[in-house]
């Protein structure tokens, strides 16, 4: 069985309903006289059929739409408000007191300059469009993207059934020191989940400040802080669940 | 150390060729495809991005799914195409999904191009995966297939060579028009038609349509 050569394409077109009507009615008579036209058109028919009714085509991954979705609302807010006078504080003097690092914090937990480190690091990452440097809502991704960047292992769920779906990981620096950066989203809002060694309280401590939430605690020693303009309470049940889901 | 790690970097760091940076899969970094500035998005395009666009994520997606042929890869070019997308909406005149497939296409080409295609797809994995299977296996396929087994039609689908099989999916699965697809694919009309008509064809003998037509 074989279709006339020069007919092919146009049986083809003839089942995709690209062919006008004079080359329709034209084919059409052709193909009652042609068994080999006819069973060509037939088998076009059947492909095409089957590829309708078993829908090969692909869903979009549901982090793809959220990463996405968190990208536009980042670029289309205006950034938050800095701080006066941080530039000239670190970029000056303030060099010491970086190297002081989590010493000065231990003492100080309330860690005035290292909270607006956070929020400084958290608006930097949606102000410069920083986002993340792995984008990805497997964890699996994420996880291993750490290694070796980072000289500790940072734990890394997808919160995504709990309403914080894992935009990414990112590295950043905190008090002169490389930290892990895991990004979650809710809603519109970004998370930022900062994670370095050291130790802290495994009890979450809720500070608020420049209209920012942020959230402390330890764990494995690790410490991780939760910064977001997320409201206290989203902020506190991101920590829970983050918590419950690397217990 | 990276120029995007110092603190209070007010621009985003850039190569010195501003070419596509290596975390190719970033978010938002601003400048247009082909480095050129984008002006900044307000949120009133974020909302004709969200209504116009983003509907056709799943057909982004699956584009770039069939052409990279790997789901991790596949996921971060349909999500540089839809930024690139977001940043160049006003670039949009007419159909928003052809559009927005001959973005997720060009991206698809420089991703191949930049090398981040670690996949087994060079010319060799083409002329094997191309080849008919023996019958045994042909017929187990081709009766997965007529059961409507969406795993064995896409491993099928995957199977034809690229040009075929992008002209199957653009025709097949997103339903564009020839003129769109020529659009698109920078091809003459008729290279699109025989291109579909090749795939096709590859497609009816994996699925033994050809053989149950007398």
């Amino acid at each position: 069985m074989s279709a006339c050569p020069d007919k092919q394409l146009l049986l083809h077109a003839l089942a995709d309903g690209e062919l006008d009507a004079g080359n329709v009615l034209a084919l059409e008579a052709h193909v009652v006289t042609c068994a080999g036209c006819a069973a060509e058109l037939v088998a076009i028919r059947e492909v095409k059929a089957r590829l309708r009714s078993t829908r090969p085509g692909y869903a979009a991954p549901s982090g793809l739409l959220d990463r996405v979705e968190a990208a536009i609302d980042d670029s289309a807010r205006p950034p938050p408000r800095r701080r006066a006078g941080l530039e000239t504080w670190v970029l000056g003097g303030g060099m010491g007191a970086i190297a002081a690092g989590l010493a000065l914090f231990a003492f100080l937990p309330s860690g005035d300059g290292l909270q607006g480190q956070l929020i400084d690091a958290q608006a930097r990452s949606l102000e410069a469009l920083h986002l993340v440097d792995v984008a990805t809502s497997d964890r699996h991704t994420v996880k291993p993207w750490f290694n070796g960047k980072v000289d500790f292992a940072p734990p890394v769920v997808d919160l995504a059934s709990q309403g914080y779906p894992l935009v990414g990981g990112r590295l950043d620096r905190v008090d002169g020191k490389r930290v892990a950066a895991l990004v979650f989203r809710r809603r519109a809002h970004v998370i930022n989940l900062f994670v370095w060694p050291g130790d802290a309280p495994a009890a979450p401590a809720l500070s608020h400040k420049q209209g920012y939430s942020l959230v402390r605690w330890g764990r494995g020693g690790l410490v991780f802080w939760a910064v977001s303009d997320v409201d206290a309470g989203d902020l506190m049940g991101f920590q829970a669940d983050f918590s419950a889901a690397t217990r | 150390m990276n120029g995007r790690l110092l603190p209070f970097r007010r621009a985003p760091a850039r190569g010195p060729a501003s070419g596509p940076t290596a975390t190719s899969s970033g978010l938002l970094r601003g400048g247009g495809p082909d480095g050129t500035a984008a002006s900044v998005p307000s949120p009133s395009q974020a909302a004709r991005f969200r209504e116009l666009v983003l509907p056709h994520t799943d057909a982004a997606y699956s584009l770039a799914r069939y052409l990279a042929r790997d789901a991790a890869a596949a996921e971060d070019i349909a999500q540089d195409a839809l930024l690139k997308a977001f940043r160049n909406l006003e670039s949009l005149r007419g159909e928003v999904k052809p559009w927005l497939l001959a973005i997720v296409r060009n991206t698809y080409f420089d991703w191949r191009r930049r090398g981040d295609d670690r996949t087994v797809t060079g010319p060799a994995a083409e002329v094997a995966l191309a080849q008919t299977p023996d019958d045994s296996h042909e017929s187990a396929e081709a009766a997965l297939i007529r059961q409507g087994d969406v795993e064995a039609l896409r491993a099928a689908i995957e199977a034809i060579p690229e040009p075929f099989r992008e002209a199957l999916v653009l025709r097949d699965l997103e339903e564009l028009s020839y003129r769109e697809i020529a659009e698109i694919t920078g091809a003459p009309m008729g290279t699109v038609m025989s291109r579909l008509a090749r795939a096709r064809r590859m497609l009816a003998e994996r699925m033994g349509v050809l053989e149950t037509v007398p």
